[in-house]
């Protein structure tokens, strides 16, 4: 159990079933009055935002969140099929659990993903991965270093924008928590 | 960067104590600095204090300097004012610091109005001096703090913002104090100040009663941009009455298993050789500092926060 103690921004708090996290806190109290703790939270599945005022002291119930390193296997119909590396059990999640993270997903990719009450809810890609550019405009010689972008679909179906210089064919390295090109990868 | 900010803001802060100092002199007050550790910090139920430890008797500090500053009222001083840090356990926040400072004053001869009345001249006073207009930068939303300001009593406040009757509310202190913060304080104080007044007799704390109407207290709270300044009172000087709260604040504490503080048996002597009916009001100085600077956090106008220590 936690209470208005424990709240700090990025606590994990179980509300009807639901899991929050707590995005924004503020301690209210009136000079001679009792104390509040007043507090954004959002649900980590939906994403709807919450807003509630707790009385000081009162108490909540932890969201049982946990992560566990998963190999992704393929796609079924419309879900994505993860593998535990120890146990070997399966999971699936559907297009929108993963968000933008569906881009991410390369054969064999390991990832983070997370359970609440057991339950897959999300995945947390590597900070950044190698994608294969299939369709971009074609390069300028020699343009290496002056400002310009243009844009570029991956592998992956994700469309980043990318430098002016970079080919169809070539590996980049793109951060999953921005969805930027950081540079090009020499094989 | 880090350095201009904090010269900044202390710099203001000096200007603000200043400003503060010159408005009751200008007045006739005399400026007194009670004891910080005392043998009972004061019983308000909803007040944490610290304890002292290594002390011949048992000592904490105050949570207002109001006991002693009252016992220099019935020894014949009839204008005090002090400026102090003042002490309260569990409070921090983006506008709470367990160590703050408060300006209190006391006038006898003296009730409610005259405590307003000093109020609006006094944030006013600091205002132009600081800033040589009446129009402060506030939580953000600019505030106009010339006198007279708003009145507004309790039970209108809560009709007007909460939309309930005082009297469906109050049973329940919890019910109070969740709509106060909820629905009410960000309401007032938004482009002229508020001045929130005739509390519940329930929640009187050290206020007398007011004379034609008992239901209420005389006690009142200034906010600014939903910001609550100050807490007055025209002050309750009958020693019966008051020993009889105190009593009533310390039952409620140990029912809340809350460390029951002793009564101040110094403090209801002097009223019992008495006091001239006064008026009485804490303000929090550090929020003050907040309000003409535009500081969105009271860890910037602190020398050093607790967080920092």
């Amino acid at each position: 159990m936690y209470d208005t103690s424990d709240l700090r921004k990025g606590a994990k708090i179980n509300i009807d079933g639901q899991p929050y996290i707590v995005v924004d806190f503020q301690f209210v109290k009136p000079g001679k009055g009792v104390a509040f703790t007043r507090t954004k939270m959002k649900n980590m599945i939906t994403g709807s935002i919450l807003e509630r005022t707790y009385r000081q002291g009162e108490k909540f119930e932890k969201a049982d969140m946990e992560e566990r390193q998963m190999e992704y296997l393929y796609p079924e119909g419309e879900l994505f099929v993860f593998m535990d590396q120890k146990t070997y059990d399966q999971v699936r999640l559907t297009a929108e659990q993963l968000g933008e993270n569906k881009f991410y997903l390369l054969d064999n990719l390991v990832c983070d993903v997370l359970l609440f009450d057991g339950k897959p809810i999300g995945i947390s890609p590597p900070i950044f991965v190698e994608l294969k550019v299939t369709a971009t405009e074609p390069g300028f010689k020699g343009d290496t270093s002056s400002g310009g972008s243009k844009p570029a679909t991956m592998q992956t179906g994700l469309k980043i924008s990318v430098p002016l210089f970079v080919n169809e064919g070539e590996l980049l390295k793109v951060d999953t928590r921005t969805g930027e090109y950081v540079e090009r990868v020499k094989k | 960067m880090q350095g201009t900010r904090t010269a900044f803001f202390l710099g203001q802060r000096a200007r603000v104590l200043r400003a503060i100092r010159s408005y009751f002199d200008a007045c006739d007050f005399v400026e007194v600095d009670t004891p910080l550790m005392v043998p009972s910090p004061g019983l308000d139920v909803h007040l944490d204090a610290f304890e002292i430890k290594d002390t011949r008797a048992p000592r904490y500090l105050i949570t207002s300097p109001e006991y002693q500053m009252k016992r220099l009222l019935a020894e014949g001083m009839p204008r005090i004012v002090q400026l102090c840090h003042c002490f309260r356990r569990n409070e921090e926040g983006s506008r709470h610091q367990p160590e703050f400072m408060m300006a209190e004053w006391y006038r006898t001869s003296a009730g409610i109005e005259e405590m307003m009345c000093d109020t609006e001249a006094l944030v006013e006073h600091v205002a132009r001096t600081l800033l040589g207009t009446a129009v402060i930068p506030a939580m953000g939303n600019a505030v106009d703090v010339g006198a007279p300001w708003e009145r507004l009593t309790v039970r209108d406040a809560f009709m007007r913002y909460a939309n309930v009757s005082l009297d469906d509310v109050l049973p329940s202190e919890e019910k109070f104090y969740e709509l106060l913060v909820d629905k009410v304080e960000p309401m007032l104080g938004l482009g002229k100040p508020t001045l929130l007044y005739a509390y519940p007799a329930s929640m009187a704390s050290l206020a007398r009663l007011t004379p034609n109407d008992p239901t209420t207290a005389e006690r009142f709270e200034a906010y600014i941009d939903g910001v609550e300044l100050c807490n007055g009172f025209g002050e309750l000087t009958d020693p019966r009455e008051q020993r009889a709260r105190f009593e009533q604040d310390q039952a409620q504490r140990r029912k809340l298993s809350k460390p029951v503080y002793p009564i101040d048996e110094e403090f209801l002597s002097a009223l019992d050789r008495g006091i001239p009916a006064s008026g009485g009001n804490a303000l929090g100085v550090d929020r003050l500092v907040m309000l003409i600077t535009g500081a969105t956090s009271i860890e910037d106008v602190v020398s050093i926060p607790a967080s920092r220590l």
